[in-house]
């Protein structure tokens, strides 16, 4: 037979090709895992120049969009890295604390922490609704989430000080479990947007939820869920809102769950089957014995009864 | 080599053709090892004198062109390409028209293709078996009406050592991958996708045929991988599910009853 594909391509990569190749990598490394596949692409290229730019690169590129979360240096709780709370590449804001945290995006650490300034900071009447909303959402999480954290940021119009002006905070979720022993990781991440607006008197609320996880004991499977929805409820004071909030959140989020449960239900029976069932139509082993005799007949729909 | 075989299990396996072809670029000197340990989703062309497809992969493969199983001619042609002698070929024939109707019995549809070559390092000869099915073909939705997008690839290479007293060698190595996608309004996207491969090997009388020896152990993995891929591989994915966000209490007691 054709031997091999043995017609190495004569030109070497050059190094931007070589960096994008590690980026690529990087970039789609399931939740958890980044660091062993960084392990081998900078063993694979050989050029620790190149991974370094594409390390630097892909990485906080990776702990955003995993929402990866770091214990701050002074144990006060966990920063999420994540575009809603970036004050720079290396600094994230931490709401809850009111502190900003300097993280190492490589080495997945956090590494100095100071007190936010005012002007990273929402005002008094913004903080009350921030505040109360934070509240509702760590019991959820809580309750919810065994290795959960959260966080809720002001994305727009955090310096409203009073009725009269709209805002809209972001609510962020991110749980994950690694446990690469048992060639098993995960993370569920959530983001609402939570607008408030004024002028019509209601809060809207746009969810985007994502599941993953990947089991790679001998095999690769991976599951990769993902779920949009949207509600709405009328503009209360701060206390109220939060409750109804996090209520629709806790509903929706519990509702993608029982759909997430019921997608693994059906998989036996109906998707699963569609690819290949688990005994033939006959519901007996395919008769290899008489295979001769089937060719030899070229009578195969009568000998199997199927009728074509 | 280790590396690379390390990220093909932590890419999605969706994604498996571009972080190969990455590879490959990265490692121009590994190709015939890489493409040796990693498969790829297969792909099918229509035969042009009989119009049936046939599967194209590394086995039937000489400079540019596939060799169709029905025709036993190169696409596009290739005046000295390599051809199975003429008592494989008609094994191979034979292999191509049971392994169909086995194809149907299990698949309901699909495309299989089967190959065989001399061995001539070992003595005796290979055969690879490929079906490739697409579950969503049926209406769009697969014929049960849940699929979105369905794939599912096997690839089942068998070498078969020489006679030796009325028995053989037949060892199997077996490949399935796949990818399932449902999709709806209150529920979203929801995919799941993988790559398993296992092998075994067994001695048996040659007495009772190789395309029987072959084909039953074949039927016997495939049944192995579909089950540990519902069972063992599904139920860790969902199990990691329900460890992120265990479910309330109750229940989980409540769902036998239904």
């Amino acid at each position: 037979m054709a031997d091999g594909g043995d017609e190495p391509e004569e030109a070497e990569l050059g190094e931007k090709q070589k960096k994008e190749i590690a980026m690529w990598f990087l970039a789609n490394a399931p939740a958890g895992e980044i660091q062993y596949v960084a392990k081998d692409i900078k063993s694979l290229l050989g050029d620790d120049g190149v991974y370094e730019t594409a390390a630097s690169e892909a990485f906080p590129v990776y702990n955003k969009t995993h929402l990866v979360s770091l214990e701050m240096p002074d144990r006060s709780g966990n920063v999420i890295i994540t575009r809603f709370g970036e004050i720079d590449e290396s600094n994230y804001l931490d709401p809850r604390t009111a502190q900003v945290a300097t993280v190492d995006h490589i080495k997945q650490v956090c590494s100095n922490l100071r007190p936010a300034t005012d002007e990273e900071l929402p005002s008094f009447y913004i903080e009350g609704f921030r505040s109360a909303l934070d509240a509702e959402l760590c019991k959820y999480v809580d309750e919810t989430y065994p290795k959960g954290t959260c966080a809720v940021y002001c994305t727009k119009g955090k310096d409203v000080e009073g009725p009269g002006s709209g805002f809209e905070f972001t609510v962020v979720i991110s749980a994950a479990r690694h446990s690469p022993q048992n060639f098993c990781n995960g993370s569920w991440r959530s983001i609402w947007k939570v607008e408030f607006k004024d002028d019509l008197q209601v809060v809207e609320l746009n969810g985007s939820l994502q599941v993953g996880a990947h089991y790679f004991e001998e095999g690769n499977v991976q599951l990769d869920s993902k779920n949009e929805c949207n509600d709405s409820t009328i503009f209360q004071s701060p206390e109220d809102n939060a409750i109804s909030v996090m209520n629709m959140i806790r509903h929706h989020e519990m509702e993608y769950m029982s759909s997430l449960e019921a997608s693994y239900l059906n998989l036996p029976d109906t998707t699963f089957k569609d690819l290949r069932r688990k005994l033939p139509v006959t519901r007996t082993l395919f008769p290899w014995h008489n295979t001769l005799q089937f060719s030899l007949t070229r009578d195969i729909s009568k000998e199997l009864g199927i009728g074509k | 080599m280790e590396e690379a075989l390390d990220l093909m299990r932590r890419m999605s396996p969706r994604q498996s053709e571009t972080a190969l072809s990455a590879l490959l670029a990265l490692l121009p000197h590994q190709h015939t090892d890489l493409l040796s340990q990693v498969d790829l989703p297969l792909q099918v062309v229509p035969d042009v004198d009989t119009g049936k497809d046939f599967i194209l992969c590394e086995y039937n493969r000489d400079a540019d062109s596939y060799r169709s199983p029905w025709s036993n001619r190169y696409q596009p042609p290739l005046e000295d390409g390599t051809l199975p002698s003429s008592e494989l070929r008609k094994l191979e024939m034979e292999a191509n028209e049971i392994f169909a109707i086995y194809r149907d019995q299990y698949y309901e549809g699909g495309v299989s293709s089967v190959y065989i070559w001399e061995d001539d390092e070992k003595g005796g000869f290979v055969a690879c078996f490929l079906i490739k099915k697409d579950g969503a073909k049926d209406g769009g939705q697969g014929k049960r009406g849940y699929l979105q997008e369905g794939a599912w690839d096997a690839i089942h290479v068998v070498e078969v050592g020489p006679d030796e007293e009325g028995t053989a060698r037949y060892c199997l190595t077996s490949t399935v991958m796949l990818s399932m996608t449902t999709n709806n309004k209150s529920s979203g996207s929801f995919n799941l996708s993988g790559s398993i491969r296992r092998q075994m090997s067994l001695d048996l009388s040659v007495a009772d045929g190789h395309l029987c020896n072959m084909g039953k152990m074949i039927e016997e993995m495939e049944g192995k991988l579909r089950n540990s891929l519902d069972q063992v591989y599904f139920g860790k994915t969902r199990e990691m599910v329900c460890t992120l966000r265990p479910p309330p209490e109750g229940i989980q007691l409540r769902l036998p009853e239904n």
